[in-house]
């Protein structure tokens, strides 16, 4: 199933952004920009930067440059590699995100069934989150993101310490939410996940964001120099 | 040896009957410092969060002074409370000294530094872990910590039973500041210091073996919630 055709209008623009932690210049002079209906696949060595421009982007760094943000009332999301679990059932744990999100109290029931339902945990409503398995605990972290229907999704190599299975199902939701036409950016190591998911790949070297290509001119030996080492030395070690 | 086996037995009599001025001493007793308890949850519990997450000049030097208050000796606070109740004190004009809710004042005062510090501290510990992914659902910096103490709030009944335990076995504070008066503010710590003055053994051991049944049942409660901590299921999930 091809996703809809979407206006290509730009939902974030980063001109020239730097971040600096500490000592450490994470990155430098970044411009990019995050159009509707992107799945943006962030690559890298560690280190690279993918993370710091992840958090940049979601706002939740300071940094010199330009960052022009989402509308007046455009919702952005984040899920992380190692999501964080209340103490609290899996319902209660969605009910809180919808809480913070200001979503109306009327609403919050339906939403967090809906959003439970679409990643298959319905049956585990009641299940304190922190005993769910990694899988779950990451299907519930988007199923918490999808519920308060971002405009766009960032997702911070989500699937990294995930087994082949809950790993599937990690990337057969975030197709469809891709299909639903989310805007998502995704920072991950595995090059064979951003070839099956992504439609931009952005590589990172060092801080910078050395190359920007639609995906399947990324992986078509459309990159030189330090990207393309990479991309070799990752695709050996993705297909042993 | 005869003297201290006859009073024991008179003691477990005096227990074993339900003496009506044992009776009432405890009743006391556990009423001062569970409305102290209260009074000084409502308040630490709040100061505790906000100490996690505000930062001011100060800041520091704050937390360095609570963590200080710790070992606040309880007849220093005794003396304090005395001098604001008394009549020449700024609070004289509530005319409570030498009564209960001056005790309850006391204790408050005694273990607020332990309910604030202690919270501060696994609040900070667990914004550590999750705190990002809470600002990054929408939650403010008082908004997440306070999601903490329900995050932790086995960790805040533990601090509970603490500053109860701490509070009902202090004797110098409600010395001063209760006067001692039978059927009035005598409770279980100064009936025993006073009894044993007067030589009166059986009433002060068997206060005191109440006394140590409180702690021990205070000791209980914490190993149960300290083994409810490690196994976060607790009880088991009904299968659906």
């Amino acid at each position: 199933m091809s996703p809809p055709a979407l206006p290509r209008e730009p939902l974030l623009r980063l001109r020239d952004a730097s971040v600096r932690l500490g000592q450490v210049q994470a990155l430098r002079g970044a411009t990019l920009d995050v159009y509707r209906g992107d799945f943006i696949a962030l690559v890298g060595a560690n280190g690279s930067g993918k993370t710091t421009l992840l958090r940049l982007l979601h706002g939740q760094v300071a940094f010199t440059g330009t960052r022009e943000g989402l509308a007046a009332g455009a919702v952005q999301a984040m899920v992380y590699q190692r999501p964080f679990m209340l103490r609290l059932s899996v319902a209660n744990n969605l009910h809180i995100a919808l809480w913070l999100a200001g979503v109306p109290r009327t609403e919050r029931a339906a939403r967090a069934a809906a959003a439970l339902q679409r990643v298959g945990l319905a049956a585990l409503s009641d299940r304190p989150a922190r005993v769910l398995s990694g899988g779950e605990q990451q299907r519930l972290a988007l199923a918490r993101a999808w519920a308060v229907r971002p405009d766009v999704l960032f997702l911070d190599e989500p699937t990294a310490s995930l087994d082949p299975g809950a790993k599937r199902e990690v990337e057969a939701l975030l197709e469809g939410f891709r299909c639903d036409g989310m805007t998502l950016v995704m920072s991950t190591h595995n090059l064979g996940q951003a070839k099956r998911l992504a439609t931009r790949v952005v590589y990172l070297d060092r801080g910078t964001l050395a190359v920007d290509l639609p995906t399947a001119r990324f992986f078509a030996d459309h990159v030189d120099g330090r990207a393309e080492r990479f991309l070799k030395g990752e695709l050996t070690w993705s297909l042993e | 040896m005869n003297d201290v086996a006859q009073s024991l037995r008179t003691a477990l009599d005096l227990i074993g009957s339900a003496d009506t001025v044992l009776v009432r001493t405890v009743a006391l007793s556990l009423g001062v410092s569970a409305s102290a308890c209260a009074l000084a949850a409502a308040l630490g519990l709040l100061a505790g969060a906000w100490l996690a997450v505000a930062r001011f000049p100060g800041h520091r030097v704050l937390l360095l002074l609570l963590n200080t208050l710790l070992a606040l000796p309880s007849v220093v606070v005794g003396l304090t409370v005395y001098l604001l109740l008394s009549r020449s004190g700024p609070l004289g004009a509530m005319g409570i000294l030498f009564t209960p809710a001056a005790m309850v004042i006391a204790q408050t005062v005694l273990v607020l530094p332990v309910i604030a510090a202690l919270s501060r501290q696994f609040v900070a510990d667990s914004l550590r872990d999750g705190g990002d992914q809470l600002r990054s659902m929408g939650a403010g910096p008082l908004t997440s910590a306070l999601l903490m103490l329900l995050h932790d709030r086995w960790a805040v009944v533990t601090v509970l039973l603490t500053a109860f335990g701490r509070a009902i076995a202090e004797v110098g504070a409600v010395m001063i500041v209760g006067g001692n008066i039978a059927g009035v503010t005598r409770v279980m710590t100064t009936s025993i210091a006073l009894e044993t003055s007067k030589g009166d053994l059986p009433l002060a051991l068997a206060l005191g073996l109440v006394l140590l049944a409180v702690v021990a049942l205070l000791n209980t409660a914490m190993a149960l919630i300290a083994a409810r901590l490690r196994d976060p299921v607790g009880v088991p999930v009904p299968a659906r």
